[in-house]
């Protein structure tokens, strides 16, 4: 199969994105297990890799020198498969682990400095987290699960009460405040986890691959839920998970993690359509190439031939999409964007994705 | 796969062949070395160590009066405790406040006990509450019963008050729990009898000693259970709570310590029923109650008086054990009576029971019937005409069939072992004991054991703890055979275990000293005689144990292997017993440690050795130092045993889950 | 259980309204009846150490009696092994204790050394110390009671415990024994079995003497168990001043003990009339195994045993009572 290439110029991310200024930016994040590990960073050790790290120093690197900035109202997905290191990422950005060396940056300020008090005060009121094991207290009625985090904020009984009902409404658990978490399915728990995480307000919600103990069906159920409150409270999202497919549905952008390093960082499409190394492509082989792939990623330069009375599509139009009107179209399709044409797409292109998509390169 | 497990099960035959080489090499040196070098001690010899120990207690005595920790401290502990005993005495047992009946009459502490059952436990066991409470008076016993239930519920109260938040600390500090750990072994091993004078040097003689010593004894479950409550709060919950941004105190209050409530509420069972199981000890040092009239009635050799106190004890264990039980499984289901409706009906409830109860007490503040229990009811003279010709019975008539038993196991079993390990010179003892370790159960457990050999050369008894040690492992394996047995049985039929557990329970509570008389009179003064009382009081935990453990095999197991076709038997020895290696691992080192508590009983018995020189120091004065000597020599087999079992189960354990 | 639920309250409360009629109309009222009792004054609480024997429950019990009658005092009685009742006198929570055998460490320790404690004269009864066998052995074997027949006799008593020798069966750990070295410099064949309390003695010879089996044990007199089954002594070399001197080289019988009184300093000072009672206090053996038997077979309290005893020996109890 063949793969544009990337060099185009008009293929960077939407514009619109770019103007958004970063909530969280990270530099050159590290964390190391093991006895003095602070020892590694910095130093030639740093350049092993993690089997030899762990010969020579019995230390293990989860997270080596990751570096990203995540956008107001962005959802940032953090994917790779186990032992990748993407958990413990996320759990060094609300310091539930201690990052071994780097810099993160909440609104331009470095919360690795926080300490006591202060980091108390930043987990209560700016940051939220919905874990994969939910964490539910068992001995607490939904209602005062929603409420806990206001409840050790200090919030008084009764607003309290009032916003965790707001917040199940919210998630859909409305009639559940009663019951008890193990009187939940795995999905209306999650639901509690996420209510809980919402009650709060954050400014950064943290998401640890919270659908993976879940049924397919409510997996679905429960990213579309994620969508619809992305729209309704446009919170800035990062979000852990080992399924691309998950990764692809919910990103606006995409950090793959290899081994604790990052491998590729990019919007869904780029992932798909410009993998970094064979890694990444063989991890999107399998994934459904129309799905993702917008136009901009098939349309040719259209040459003197092509008659330009075709319909236009602009370029970040998904081609499953553009299916349709490509194929219905006896001519090619005109890719246009602010009136200039970037080029053309026709049913042989279109095919060529469709018939290639699932299949091996 | 295959790469992994080849070389461990290459090296498993030969690390048995190994360990019976050194047992055959064991006993070819010991036909040829046979009484060197066995360091006996004569009764009434002591070694310099125990001139020395018994030279300590003198400190304490000419100090008391002077030294600040005794004036400012030790002095103002007892006084509390003494304060607190007696206010509860003088609640429900002792006369007081000028009145010819403590406050609450049998009528009220009944009502009370039997609201409390109601409601932390259920509708069944407020009536055994009620039950029990009333057979206390119909035994005759009101008043020993409530001394007995004074002392208890203070020493527990005392002992949860201390005991919870030192669990809490240890459940949330490794290095504290380090520290503790070996400490509770301590308390928990060291007999009772070594303490107990020079507890009454400190807190002089009456409660304060009395619930001292029970403390000592009641207060290590309580922390254990604790800190394990504490421990295993799942992660993904402490980790939730921690990004929400809790303090400390709130992690504890609002996730550890409810999360942990069920588990700490078996704690305060088990520490209640420790307490209840040192009423009769307590009572050498003039603590009052049932265990009084045990040891009066064994001075006469009067099994009826015993058996009739001895019971009334029974009954106080298990309802308070039923009812704890009851409480923690209520604890679960606490707040789920659900929907606002159900709660107020809840409410009501409670109040309504705690005005019966109120009444109740009333009554039997005010009126002479409700206050002392009337006495027309003897139900206890029959109970103790009845155990007295059960007893009388026994020893006429089985005496017979008994001796063989007893000279069977003796001859083969017991007098061999006990050659092999008294008989060998100490330092063979020591080399094999160091070299089984080390295959058994790895490199730590056979430092272990070198310390432990080392230590009871030290304190001058190697002999007596070889002797000790064969009776204990003989009683050891006799408990592990019924434990087996009886738990499979008991575990496979839940009939079977409606009928066994009481008999267990009675078994765990009824004092030593109620049936020494029979079995003395049925076997004589002999080892065997101590370890049958053994056997009578560690096996029903054994059995509970492996009980546990037989019922914990998974569902499915049991199904797939039935469905293979499989005989009862195969099912048993191919499914059931192989999958409950953990529960019968714990059987067997709980056992153990349950068979080395009796060792002081045994020595009332003829057992000799460690268990007669712990008695005779505490009834000798020039004995003392020679009884603390035995104590710690118990306290150290006790360790350096259970180390090495837990050591090797989890050894077997692990190699059998690579297989 | 929701329908039982709902009936609950109701049905209690119920019971509690029932309690309240009761209350309003029924039965005698604590404290209408009784009248206060108070001491007759003048002499106060005494703290008797109660040792775990029925001779000395006995010894105790009628004083007790003779003090709170006779006397008006208030005993309390304190159950307390030897030793840890010595220590009581230097705390000060015991005031005496009547009946003490020997114990010549303690005295040293708590009368000599720390002044705590003063002899209070001996009780009258005689404590013998010795090896005994069963009745029906003296009968059949005449000569056993003579020590220098033991070893003939050694056979008989093999037991599992013994070792290939004869069992001697030692005692309750309280007595301090010198068997060991007795059978050692006696040159018998016989080996020392610790039973290890009284109850395993006794249960051992009434079992010997019911089932006619052979058992030489170490025991004293005075004991309830004689007068069930009087056991017969027997005599090893006589005692003599000094013989048992070093306790290794021992190889002489047991002395006869004079059982003596042993009252705190501070009760013999206090002057109070119940010392001069437990000083005047003496009785025989027999009058002990009376009251004891009292006690261990009849199954009498104490102090019914003491009662019973007391009104039927008034002249005894007469030469105790102070001269005042």
């Amino acid at each position: 199969m063949t793969v544009p290439t990337v060099e185009r110029e008009e293929r960077p991310a939407p514009a619109t994105d770019d103007d958004r200024p970063a909530v969280l930016d990270v530099r050159g994040l590290w964390k190391v297990f093991g006895q003095r590990a602070e020892r590694v960073v910095g130093t030639p050790l740093a350049t092993l890799d993690r089997a030899e790290l762990k010969r020579a120093t019995g230390c293990v690197a989860a997270v080596r020198d990751v570096s990203f900035s995540v956008r107001r109202g962005e959802v940032f997905v953090v994917m790779g498969l186990s032992g990748s290191g993407k958990s413990t990422l996320v759990r060094c950005l609300n310091r539930l682990i201690e990052p071994t060396a780097g810099q993160v940056l909440l609104d331009g300020e470095d919360v690795l400095g926080y300490a006591g008090k202060r980091l108390r005060e930043l987990r209560r009121h700016r940051f939220g987290m919905v874990f994969q094991h939910f964490g539910l207290l068992p001995h607490r009625r939904v209602l005062d699960n929603v409420a806990f985090g206001l409840e050790i904020r200090g919030v008084k009984k009764a607003d309290r009460l009032a916003r965790a009902q707001e917040v199940l409404e919210l998630v859909g658990l409305a009639g559940f405040e009663g019951s008890y978490p193990d009187q939940l399915s795995g999905g209306m728990q999650q639901r509690v986890g996420l209510a809980r995480a919402l009650a709060v307000d954050p400014e950064v919600l943290f998401f640890d691959e919270p659908f993976s103990a879940l049924d397919p069906l409510i997996r679905r159920e429960m990213q579309n839920e994620v969508i619809r409150l992305h729209h309704e409270v446009g919170k800035t999202m990062i979000f852990i998970t080992h399924d691309l497919s998950e990764a692809l549905k919910l990103g606006d952008r995409i950090l793959i993690m290899r081994d604790g390093a990052l491998v590729q960082m990019g919007t869904p499409d780029e992932v798909v359509g410009a993998p970094a190394d064979d890694y990444v492509r063989d991890f999107v082989s399998d994934v459904p190439r129309s799905d993702v792939l917008t136009l901009r990623w098939i349309m040719r330069d259209a040459t003197p031939d092509d008659p330009l009375d075709g319909p236009e599509l602009g370029p970040d139009t998904v081609i499953r999409d553009a299916v349709r009107t490509v194929l219905s179209a006896r001519r090619p399709v005109k890719v246009v964007r602010d009136g200039r044409l970037l080029g053309v797409v026709t049913t042989a292109e279109v095919l060529e994705v469709i018939a290639g998509a699932g299949g091996q390169s | 796969m295959v790469a992994v497990s080849a070389p461990v099960t290459r090296r498993l035959p030969s690390r048995s062949y190994l360990t019976g080489a050194v047992l055959l090499a064991w006993i070819a040196l010991w036909v040829l070395l046979n009484g060197r070098d066995t360091l006996p001690l004569g009764g009434a010899q002591l070694t310099p160590l125990h001139t020395r120990f018994g030279e300590g207690a003198d400190v304490i005595d000419a100090n008391r009066d002077s030294n600040p920790v005794f004036l400012y401290f030790v002095n103002y502990i007892r006084l509390f405790i003494d304060a607190t005993v007696t206010f509860v005495q003088a609640l429900i047992s002792q006369p007081s406040f000028g009145r010819p009946v403590p406050l609450v009459g049998w009528l009220g502490v009944t009502g009370v006990a039997t609201a409390i059952a109601y409601l932390y436990g259920n509708r069944k066991v407020a009536v055994l509450t009620a039950a029990g409470f009333v057979s206390f008076g119909l035994l005759g016993l009101w008043e020993e019963s409530m001394d007995t239930l004074a002392l208890t519920l203070t020493a527990v109260a005392l002992s949860l008050a201390v005991g919870i938040p030192l669990g809490v600390w240890a459940g949330l500090s490794d290095r504290f729990n380090r520290v503790v750990t070996p400490v509770l072994d301590f308390m928990q091993t060291m007999p009772t009898f070594v303490y107990l004078a020079p507890l009454t040097l400190f807190f002089l003689i009456g409660p304060a000693s009395a619930t001292v010593a029970t403390m000592i004894y009641a207060i290590p479950p309580a922390i254990r259970l604790t800190a394990h409550g504490i421990r295993q709060t799942p992660p993904a919950t402490l980790e939730a709570a921690e990004a929400l941004g809790v303090t400390g105190g709130q992690s504890l209050r609002k996730v550890r310590l409810p999360l942990a409530k069920q588990t700490i509420v078996v704690g305060i069972n088990q520490t209640i029923m420790a307490a209840l199981s040192m009423a009769t000890i307590a009572a050498l040092i003039d603590a009052p109650g049932l265990g009084k009239t045990v040891l009066k009635a064994l001075q006469t050799l009067d099994v009826g008086t015993a058996f009739n106190a001895g019971l009334a004890i029974v009954i106080m264990a298990i309802v308070l054990d039923r009812v704890t039980s009851a409480a923690s499984r209520r604890v679960e289901i606490a707040h789920r009576t659900g929907r606002s409706g159900r709660r107020r009906l809840r409410r009501m409830e409670t109040a309504a029971t705690a005005v019966a109860a109120v009444v109740l007490v009333y009554l039997s503040y005010t009126y002479v019937w409700a206050a002392e229990f009337p006495a027309g009811a003897d139900l206890g003279s029959y109970v103790r005409r009845g155990a007295d010709a059960a007893s009388g019975w026994v020893q006429e008539t089985l005496v017979a069939y008994t001796n063989g038993l007893k000279n069977a196991i003796t001859y083969a079993l017991l007098n061999p072992f006990e050659a092999l390990l008294a008989g060998s010179p100490w330092w063979l003892v020591a080399v094999v004991a160091v070299a089984l370790a080390l295959l058994l159960a790895g490199v730590r457990a056979s430092i272990t054991a070198a310390v432990g050999c080392v230590l009871l050369v030290a304190l001058g008894l190697w002999h007596d703890s070889m002797v000790t040690l064969a009776t204990t492992l003989v009683a050891t394996l006799l408990v592990m055979v019924l434990g087996v047995v009886l738990g499979v049985w008991m575990g496979r039929s839940d009939r079977v275990d409606r009928v066994l557990r009481p008999v267990l329970d009675a078994g765990q509570t009824m004092p030593a000293f109620v049936y020494l008389v029979p079995i003395l009179g049925l076997f004589g003064a002999t080892r065997f005689t101590a370890i049958i009382a053994a056997v009578v009081f560690a096996a029903p935990v054994s059995v509970k144990l492996v009980a546990e453990g037989i019922r914990g095999v998974p569902h499915t197991a049991v199904e797939a292997a039935t469905a293979g076709g499989a005989s009862t038997w195969q099912l048993i020895s191919k499914v059931q017993l192989p999958m409950a290696r953990a529960g019968i691992t714990l059987a067997a080192s709980q056992g153990l440690i349950y068979v080395l508590s009796m060792v002081v009983v045994g020595g009332l018995v003829g057992a000799g050795a460690l268990g007669y020189d712990v008695v005779a120091g505490f009834s000798q004065y020039q004995l003392r130092g020679k009884g603390l000597a035995a104590g710690l020599a118990i306290v150290v087999l006790g360790i350096v045993l259970d180390r090495i079992m837990r050591a090797a189960a989890a050894r077997a354990g692990g190699s059998s889950a690579t297989r | 259980m929701a329908v039982t639920r709902k009936y609950g309250p109701r049905a209690l409360a119920l019971v509690a309204g029932a309690g309240l009629l009761l209350s309003g109309c029924g039965g005698a009222k604590v404290g209408e009846t009784q009248a206060a009792s108070d001491g007759k004054g003048g002499c106060g609480t005494v703290n008797l150490a109660i040792n775990p024997w029925v001779g000395y429950e006995a010894n105790a019990a009628v004083i007790a009696y003779v003090a709170e009658k006779n006397l008006g005092c208030t005993v309390v009685k304190k159950d307390l092994k030897e030793e840890v009742a010595w220590q009581g006198f230097g705390t000060g929570e015991v005031d005496a204790i009547v009946e003490n055998w020997g114990h010549d460490d303690l005295k040293k320790k708590y009368i000599d050394e720390q002044k705590t404690a003063v002899s209070a004269g001996v009780t009258g009864n005689k404590g013998v110390i010795g090896w005994f066998v069963p009745p029906w052995m003296a009968e059949k074997y005449p000569d056993i009671t003579d020590w220098k027949n033991l070893n003939k006799y050694a056979d008989l008593f093999k037991t599992s415990e013994s070792g290939g020798k004869g069992q001697l069966l030692d005692g309750d750990p309280s007595f301090v024994t010198n068997d060991e070295a007795l059978v050692k410099n006696l040159d018998l064949n016989f080996k020392v079995v610790y039973a290890g309390s009284e109850a395993a003695l006794i249960t051992a010879f009434r079992q010997a003497e019911r089932t006619k089996t052979p058992l030489l044990g170490y025991f004293y007199d005075p004991q309830w168990f004689m007068s069930e089954v009087k056991l017969v002594k027997v005599n090893l070399p006589e005692y003599t001043e000094g013989c048992d001197a070093d306790a290794e080289k021992i190889a002489c019988d047991y002395p006869l003990y004079d059982l003596d009184k042993i009252v705190s300093k501070k009760f013999a000072d206090s002057g109070s009339p119940a010392y001069q009672l437990i000083k005047n206090f003496t009785w025989t053996n027999d009058d002990q195994n009376l009251v004891a038997k009292y006690i261990s077979e009849d199954k009498m309290s104490p102090e019914d045993a003491a009662a019973k005893w007391v009104n039927d020996n008034p002249d005894k109890v007469k030469a105790w009572l102070p001269s005042s």
